[in-house]
């Protein structure tokens, strides 16, 4: 799968090339564009790095985790995965972390390690691409998206548990 | 909405820091958040550099016309108000393909152009348009076939078969992102 990106490239440039167009001209044409697109969107990242580090660092995250506990366990979901259900909307990076400390402390194949698998495998980083899309066009009043959008990640938590007790 | 977010975020973590002691720790993520997210934004630039580029020629030569017209099909009811061959629709055929393939790197200049070409037909200037939130919303749901990262990661734990959660990811994806259309096509029912 590593390959994909290359190959994806290649084709594009062949593609250019047999329809005649001056591809390299029109690359850094493109290039141009995408380091503007940055320029957009890095006030955006900056904050949201910030507010994640903030949120981590000052132990909030483990203090949102212990309210949120009691319910989880209620749910029938693994509490050792609750931080990084809280955490996977905000942090792409930071759910990683913990999706590996969890891997080591449990085992990738328990049923905790399958259901974080699982997770980290079917949600995005949700707040990061609102941020992010809206932020580029600075659009303000971004109406139901972030709504529609965190359902799909409850829907994933819930999900994963269902699929994976009813699969392996 | 995001105001009232983000501000929520920082000043519950400053008040846990104080409440914990936890202030030594805070400062110094503090004064380092700077420098992690110039390190995240120069790593992103090459990346969105190279990709718009190649972005750009696959507009030219007409790529993006045929990968657009091969994926309109299932595009196409959820975008009804869009030209099948505006800009702005090729555009989010290319991010979602790229989604699908798991290229998500290849994938964010295709959105950040899809926005942009989006904003340029909406007649309201700081409101999203009906096709923004529905775009939006698919982009925060896995589209990605394989899991590819998860499954390496796992691998390097020590996974029997790294690959077995594939079957429960493609269902919880697909339960999250119908969920999400869902919701989104009813609000978007409502008057803007």
């Amino acid at each position: 799968m590593e390959f994909v990106m290359p190959v994806f490239a290649g084709i594009v440039v062949i593609f250019g090339l047999v329809k005649r167009v001056p591809v390299f001209d029109i690359f850094l044409k493109g290039a141009k564009e995408g380091m503007l697109l940055l320029y957009n969107i890095a006030p955006t990242i900056m904050g949201l790095v910030f507010a994640v580090d903030l949120l981590r660092s000052s132990g909030a995250i483990n203090v949102i985790c212990n309210f949120v506990e009691p319910a989880a366990d209620f749910l029938g979901f693994p509490k050792e995965i609750v931080p990084m259900v809280l955490l996977r909307p905000v942090s792409g990076s930071g759910s990683t972390a913990l999706l590996t400390s969890l891997y080591q402390d449990c085992g990738p194949d328990s049923f905790a390690g399958q259901v974080a698998s699982v997770l980290a495998g079917s949600s995005e980083t949700t707040f990061y691409a609102v941020a992010m899309y809206f932020g580029s066009i600075k659009v303000k009043k971004i109406r139901h998206t972030l709504v529609a959008a965190l359902i799909a990640d409850f829907t994933a938590a819930v999900m994963s548990i269902i699929t994976v007790r009813f699969f392996t | 909405m995001l105001n009232y977010i983000w501000s929520g975020l920082v000043i519950i973590s400053i008040l846990c820091a104080a409440l914990l002691g936890n202030t030594n720790e805070l400062s110094t993520a503090l004064l380092d958040s700077g420098a992690s997210s110039i390190e995240l934004l120069l790593k992103m630039a090459g990346i969105m550099c190279l990709w718009s580029g190649i972005m750009k020629i696959a507009e030219e030569s007409g790529f993006t016309a045929v990968i657009a017209k091969f994926f309109s099909p299932l595009l196409r009811p959820l975008f009804p108000n869009l030209k099948k061959d505006s800009p702005a629709f090729r555009s989010i055929t290319m991010n979602i393909s790229a989604n699908i393939l798991g290229l998500g790197n290849a994938a964010t200049p295709f959105g950040l152009k899809a926005m942009e070409q989006l904003h340029t037909l909406n007649n309201k200037n700081d409101t999203a348009s009906n096709e923004m939130v529905i775009f939006v919303v698919m982009n925060t749901a896995s589209l990605q076939l394989l899991p590819t990262t998860v499954a390496t990661l796992r691998q390097s734990y020590g996974s029997i078969a790294p690959f077995e959660i594939i079957v429960p990811v493609w269902i919880s994806s697909a339960c999250a992102l119908t969920a999400a259309l869902t919701i989104a096509c009813i609000f978007n029912q409502k008057k803007r």
